[in-house]
């Protein structure tokens, strides 16, 4: 059962995140802004127009599958989960802390709606193909997602997995590359090269679509394609800004582990309207 | 020509644990249709190609990757597989160590990695190939269960016990075939270590390939008047600690054996428990703190002096401690 929602409700549900996303920071002390906020568009898309999921019964063995693979995103993942019903929103206010069913990362044991624990990078790609491989051993037509982060991509397990989706031919998997253009220490570019990004995955074997990761109607639209691609799997490189809706967050390398001030989130929130 | 017959008789009651292990599993496939299996490679030298032959769709070879390996095992048992993992000990638990940590042990999933070329045993390959870590990477890892077989009735025992029971497990199996030391009576249970050989002055804890070589140790020291009991402990973590204690109390000298390195394995685990509950004088035999290296199995044993005379000469040098 997916959750449709009309593009302008989506509008409304990823600012409503955004601002869970923030306060929730806020809250906490720590954790990473930009890289959540860069992926709040892609994150809404698939939980409230795409995925098949049930958030009354989080195993539903027919349900699509998500796994944040970039797990320093795990606020927008929070937000999102608490908003399609998964917990009470209330729960998001115990974030980081301890004894929380919100963990500093994704944990698999702990959140209900959570596929996978996550948080060190570049092993998400080869979870979801595995979910792919026992979902399709189980003939159930359930669809694997995942989103990596683009400095996440430099760790050479991701091409590993690269290479065995298309080796193994998983059509029923389609990542989702936050393309932000920053990590930790500075722009992608300037850290470790990443490119050519399309063209490396197109010669693993990959179909790639490229798009504005911002732009819900243009995900979607990915996402239905990726689903008639046959006999490989496929990747949806988000191009997107780092600390997106938030002005003086956006594209600032210094906002990827840093938690909003009190006077920074009062701020952020009003150019979100609240 | 009676030697001659001694040394046939010994051969047929050789073992691999590796063969065994890919015999067995092969078998579990038909009961257990959610057994996967995956490889690195090595489907041939672990023998899991056996279970190739009879279930290919079952079986992935992952090709020289093994920590893609690894997270794609994890991914298939959330949806209900039980993945088996097989590669050679080194890179089956060396160079995925981090993806078994964050994906395996910390949300304790049903994975089991089954090791083979564990130890020195490997051989000629020398230093990069002999695995005398993996007990102690594994030991440190919550949920994890470690087990080494004492000879390949056990491997089968164990294998058919793994199965059955939910999460994460490790065990470790060797190139070398092993002296068959059970029949096919053994009840094997995860967490129970079992009495060999009963004594009074001096206790052997040993493990896997050492379990057979203190046998003969043991032989030789009745031969001279020392009373010594061996326990078999092939489940390393959940450690058997009621049986530790109570051996270790009973005798008041404890010998650790393993192929493996003093720092980690058995030897500290046995350290660990006696410690705290019953400190008793002890020497462990094991690799000390070295490298491998190559040579035949045969000369590795003696250089890095596993052989009985060394357990032998430990035992009389822990009985002077008592």
């Amino acid at each position: 059962m997916a959750i449709k929602k009309r593009f302008e409700e989506l509008g409304e549900i990823a600012r409503q995140v955004r601002i869970d996303v923030l306060t929730m920071l806020n809250r906490a002390g720590s954790g990473h802004t930009g890289g959540s906020l860069s992926a709040v568009e892609i994150l809404t898309v698939l939980y409230f127009s795409k995925m098949r999921h049930h958030p009354k019964n989080p195993k539903w063995e027919d349900r699509d599958r998500f796994v944040l693979s970039k797990g320093h995103a795990a606020p927008t993942l929070y937000a999102v989960l608490a908003r399609c019903g998964y917990f009470d929103l209330e729960e998001l206010k115990s974030l980081r802390r301890i004894g929380s069913i919100l963990q500093g990362h994704p944990d698999m044991n702990t959140t209900p709606g959570v596929e996978m624990s996550t948080g060190s990078l570049g092993q998400g790609l080869s979870v979801a193909n595995g979910i792919a491989m026992g979902v399709r051993l189980d003939k159930k037509n359930a669809r694997v997602y995942v989103l990596m982060g683009d400095g996440e991509i430099e760790e050479g397990q991701i091409w590993e997995a690269a290479m065995s989706a298309a080796h193994y031919k998983i059509d029923n998997l389609c990542a989702l590359l936050d393309y932000n253009g920053l990590q930790i220490d500075g722009p992608v570019r300037e850290v470790m090269n990443i490119n050519p990004l399309a063209d490396k995955w197109k010669s693993f074997g990959w179909h790639v679509f490229e798009g504005d990761g911002h732009d819900m109607e243009c995900i979607l639209d990915a996402l239905h394609k990726a689903e008639k691609i046959k006999g490989r799997p496929s990747i949806i490189i988000c191009n997107t800004i780092k600390g997106k809706g938030v002005s003086f967050f956006e594209g600032k390398v210094e906002y990827h582990g840093v938690a909003p001030t009190d006077e920074e989130l009062e701020r952020a929130l009003k150019e979100l309207c609240v | 020509m009676r030697l001659k017959a001694e040394r046939r008789e010994e051969l047929a009651k050789l073992l691999g644990t590796r063969n065994v292990y890919g015999e067995v599993l092969a078998e579990l496939g038909e009961k257990y249709k959610n057994i996967v299996v995956l490889n690195a490679d090595l489907s041939g030298s672990t023998k899991t190609n056996l279970f190739h032959k009879k279930f290919p769709h079952r079986f992935f070879n992952m090709g020289i990757a093994e920590q893609d390996m690894i997270g794609t095992a994890v991914g298939l048992a959330t949806t209900g597989k039980i993945p088996f993992v097989s590669t050679f000990a080194i890179f089956a638990v060396g160079k995925p160590w981090e993806q078994i940590r964050q994906s395996i042990a910390n949300p304790a999933l049903n994975v089991k990695i089954v090791a083979t070329h564990g130890g020195i045993t490997v051989g000629e390959d020398g230093a990069s190939h002999q695995c005398i870590e993996d007990i102690g990477l594994m030991r440190i890892l919550p949920h994890m269960v470690v087990i080494v077989p004492a000879d390949g009735i056990e491997t089968k025992k164990i294998i058919e016990a793994i199965v059955e029971y939910q999460g994460p497990v490790y065990v470790r199996l060797s190139r070398m075939r092993f002296p068959v030391i059970f029949d096919e009576s053994y009840d094997f249970k995860i967490s129970k270590g079992n009495v060999i050989r009963k004594g009074k002055d001096v206790t052997i804890f040993a493990t896997g390939f050492m379990v057979s070589q203190s046998l003969k140790a043991v032989k030789r020291l009745e031969d001279e008047g020392i009373s010594t009991q061996l326990i078999n402990i092939s489940t390393i973590k959940p450690i058997d600690q009621e049986l530790i204690i109570n051996a270790s109390r009973t005798t008041g000298a404890v010998v650790t054996a393993e192929e493996h390195s003093i720092i980690g394995g058995l030897g500290s685990a046995v350290a660990e428990v006696l410690s705290e509950h019953c400190p008793t004088p002890m020497k462990r035999i094991g690799i000390q703190d070295q490298p491998g290296t190559s040579g035949s199995p045969a000369e590795l044993l003696d250089y890095y002096q596993l052989n009985p005379q060394h357990i032998i000469s430990a035992v009389k040098e822990v009985l002077q401690q008592k």
